[in-house]
Formats: C-alpha cells, structure tokens, sequence
C-alpha cells in the first residue's frame, strides 16, 4: 500500500513544554485515521506540522515519500478543513466565493456543484457565509477543501459547536468520501463512538504516541479503551 | 450649466482623475477594511506628510518625496507588527504620530507653513496637472491588473490567513504585496483630498457596501459606485458653490453611510 503520510521521530517543542515527543506513524491510501487524545496532548501542533504551519520540529515528515520540507507543492494535494474556521462574520464573501477561493485551475469549476450537492449545501450557493449556522459553515469549508480533488483530507475536531444533525450528516459524507471516492482522511476527535464506526484506523495520542494501529485492535482492547477513557476524563475535570 | 463646466481642461482633468482613484481608494480600501486595517491608509497618509515636507524644503517635486516616505513607513510598520508583536491599531498611532512630527520639524525649519502644506493637507484635485493626471491613470491601471491577477490569493489571505497558507499561497509576500500598492494609492490620493482625509476614501464607500449583504464582487461594484458618485457630485458641487472639494466629497460619502444606516434600521435592507 503506498504511503500517503510517513511520521519520522516527530518532536516538537515549544518554550518549556514538550508539545510533541518522538512520535512515529504512518498513513496508506485509503486510511481513515481517527486521532484522538485529551485537549493539549499535540494534535493540532501535529496537524500544523504536517500542513507546513509549523516548520520548527525535528524528525522527518514526508507526503508520499518525500521531505516536505523541500517543496511546498504537496500542498496542493492536502485539503484541510479547521476546527473553527476564523472570519470577519460580515466578510462580504457568498458560500460561492468561499469555495471558489480554494479553487486552484479554473478547469474543475463544474465541479463545485456537484461537491455542493454532495455536501448538501447547493442552495446556499449564493447566501453570505457569516449568515449561515455553524454545521453549514463546517460544510461550506469542507466543500472547499475538496474541489481541488486532494488524495488527503485532513480535518481538526470538526464538529465543535455543531448539532447532532449537522454531526450525522457530516459524519455521513466523510464515510462516503474515504469509501466511495477513495480520499484518505487524518481525523482528529475527541467522539470516541464515532471514530470506532468511521475510522479504519487509530492513533491515540498525548505528547507521545501510545496506540497506533486498526480501530478493531484498539477498541476490541478494553484495557487500552478504559485508559483512554480515564485519560481524557481526567482531563474533563480538569477542565471543569 | 454643466456642459460649460466639462469643457474645462482642469475640470475634465479632475474628474478623469477623481474617478480613477476612487475606484483605486475602493479596492485597495476593501482589502485594507477586512483584514481590520482600517486607519492603515491614514497611517501611511500622515507619514507621507513628512515626505511632502521634506520635498518641499530640498526643491524636489513633493510627491515624489512622499513616494518614498510612505513606502518606506509602509514597509517598517508591517516589519515592526510582525516582528515585535505590536498590535496593528498601536504601530499604525506610532507611525501616524511621528509622520505628522517629522513633517512639523521640517516645515519649522524652512521657515513656516506655506500655500502649497494646505493643498497638500487638504488636497487640491481642481489642479490636478496633464503630468499627473496620466501618472494618476498608469497607476490606477497597474494596481488593478496586479489585483486582478492576484485576486484570489488577496481574497483568500484577507478571508483567513492560515488557510491560504496552508493551500500553498505565499501569504506574507501577498501581505507585503497589498501594503506596497497601499502606500502607492494613498500619496497619490493625496492630490484629491489631501493627507487628513485618506481614511474616508478608504473606508466609508467599503463599509457602506459591506452592509448590502452581497458577495466580494458585487461589494466592490457597489463600493466604487459609491464612491465615483461622492467624488464626481462632490467636484462639481464644490466648483459651483465655491466650497472645498475635499470635504465636500467626503461629506457625500458619508451621507450615503448614514443612508445605508437608515434604510437598514427601517428593515428594508436585511442582513
């Protein structure tokens, strides 16, 4: 299976915290790869090293074999949709302007209707993006990431702040993506039932990777499911 | 009436020139307006000022001095932002202060205000030249080719800077790119209505279009419509009453603001 993603000895520090701490995996074509761990535990620093936003690492990362850091041309094979996508809200940009701004050859412009259909947001084509609720917005961005036709769709806790029918139905065009159009997905999510319908494979992680492998060996564990859960209710608390 | 006042060379010259940098004022200021970046143009303006003082005490054309002002301070606020996390409203008091400073200090040394510091602060487009006029016209088509070129990379980066990096657009040379036309459209609106009142071309025609709720095409339409309108009713109003044209101007674009607010309250506009 060709490698999609390939992680190297990623570390990643910031002044006086380990954000990041030697950690190694790889992605074929055709994964849906759930990521989940407790807020803070390096996700997003992972996707931004990955996305090229962070450059300060050390370790490899490569996008179907090569160093990412000799080109950004990769790039244009990842589609990324972020866990807030941050806007004016009176940005005077339609859901036509929004997902036209992702458009790279002005050749795979019909194709944005049917992304638009497929996402269930054609007829918002041409209502101002801050008018819409957060679910459509999250679909608005996702239709954008994809009308570039990316082998990789990377996603950071997408469904913050939407609701549970939004979440369904979103959950639902993610499958249909990996499944019928063969994108891989790097997921992150803190919905642990989710990622054992949707994902074909796991990465648990907190400053290091501690479980990468087929979402049946991590879920069928209940071991490593019951640490997880501490884990991150702990960090609930915490948080509360 | 009117056709007798178009037969003037100085007034077909300040309409031609007036039309084109609204026009210019409305695009570079629709950018500048949503990346919050508002005062930017006074900024570079008041800057600028200093460069006009300075041109006018070593005898060089004063606009040209001011070209050079303003980039450089253009240039030196976007460093000092990005490099030593000073927000964007604090570098841009900093250089609109200093540019004023410099411009004082300069203006007391060469012995006091003269006729020519007022039309520069308060502009002076019934005297726009045949040389400026086409400087004015090569400018105006230039930035917007390059906008044009670039208009989804500006869009994109103005919408949500990580995104457009992460789609592989150079984001910071874009950033500096819009600066750079920025300081190039502010000196030369200078001409139309002086250093004090940049701003408002900048930013009162684009957050009147804003509040009509459309897409980024039609705001811009909308934005240069407007201002075209304050700017060709202003010089005429101003020729036939004898009135300033700067301000007149600027009070048309603001009366079409304080429209816009009054048909929306009523809730004929949505959004």
């Amino acid at each position: 299976m060709l490698k999609v993603v390939e992680i190297e000895h990623l570390t990643v520090e910031y002044p006086g915290v380990k954000a990041l701490d030697d950690v190694s995996f790889s992605v074929s074509e055709g994964d849906f790869l759930g990521i989940i761990g407790p807020n803070g535990a390096g996700k997003s620093t992972l996707f931004a090293s990955i996305l090229g936003l962070n450059t300060k690492y050390k370790g490899t990362i490569k996008f179907f074999g090569k160093d990412i850091q000799k080109s950004k041309e990769y790039l244009k094979l990842i589609g990324y949709v972020p866990q807030k996508p941050i806007f004016e809200k009176n940005f005077p940009a339609t859901v036509n302007d929004v997902v036209n701004m992702g458009l790279r050859k002005k050749s795979h412009e019909k194709k944005i209707d049917e992304i638009l259909q497929q996402l269930w947001i054609h007829e918002l084509g041409n209502r101002r993006i801050g008018e819409l609720s957060v679910g459509q917005q999250q679909r608005v961005f996702i239709a954008k990431a994809l009308v570039n036709n990316p082998k990789l769709l990377i996603l950071d806790e997408p469904v913050t702040g939407i609701d549970q029918h939004s979440i369904e139905l979103f959950y639902s065009i993610l499958k249909e993506l990996n499944s019928k159009q063969k994108i891989t997905i790097i997921w992150s999510s803190h919905d642990l039932d989710a990622v054992n319908k949707l994902a074909n494979h796991v990465a648990c992680l907190n400053q290091t990777l501690f479980f990468h492998g087929e979402s049946d060996d991590f879920f069928d564990n209940d071991e490593l499911v019951k640490q997880y859960s501490e884990a991150s209710m702990q960090e609930h608390m915490h948080h509360h | 009436m009117s056709l007798e006042i178009l037969s003037f060379g100085f007034m077909q010259r300040a309409l031609i020139s007036g039309i084109a940098i609204a026009i210019l004022c409305s695009v570079v200021g629709l950018f500048l307006v949503l990346r919050r970046y508002s005062l930017f143009g006074d900024a570079i303006a008041h800057s600028s000022f200093g460069g006009i003082a300075l041109g006018l005490m070593a005898g060089v054309y004063p606009l040209w001095t001011a070209y050079g002002v303003s980039l450089v301070s253009a240039l030196i606020i976007t460093r000092i932002k990005d490099r030593f996390n000073v927000s964007g409203d604090a570098s841009v008091a900093v250089l609109l202060s200093s540019g004023i400073a410099v411009g004082l200090v300069i203006i007391g040394i060469s012995g006091g205000f003269t006729v020519d510091i007022f039309s520069f602060l308060f502009g002076s487009i019934l005297l726009v030249g045949v040389n400026d006029t086409i400087m004015i016209l090569g400018l105006t088509g230039i930035i917007l080719i390059v906008i044009l070129v670039l208009y989804r990379q500006f869009l994109y980066s103005t919408f949500n800077e990580e995104q457009a990096k992460v789609s592989g657009i150079s984001v910071e040379k874009i950033n500096y790119l819009l600066i750079f036309m920025a300081g190039l459209t502010v000196v030369t609106s200078i001409q139309l209505v002086g250093v004090l009142l940049i701003s408002a071309l900048f930013v009162i025609p684009n957050v009147t279009a804003i509040m009509y709720g459309k897409g980024f095409k039609q705001t811009t339409m909308l934005s240069m419509a407007f201002s075209i309108f304050s700017v060709v009713v202003g010089i005429f109003v101003s020729y036939i009453f004898d009135i300033t044209p700067a301000g007149t101007i600027v009070l048309l674009s603001t009366g079409i603001f304080v429209c816009t607010i009054g048909i929306k309250s009523l809730g004929i506009l949505k959004t």
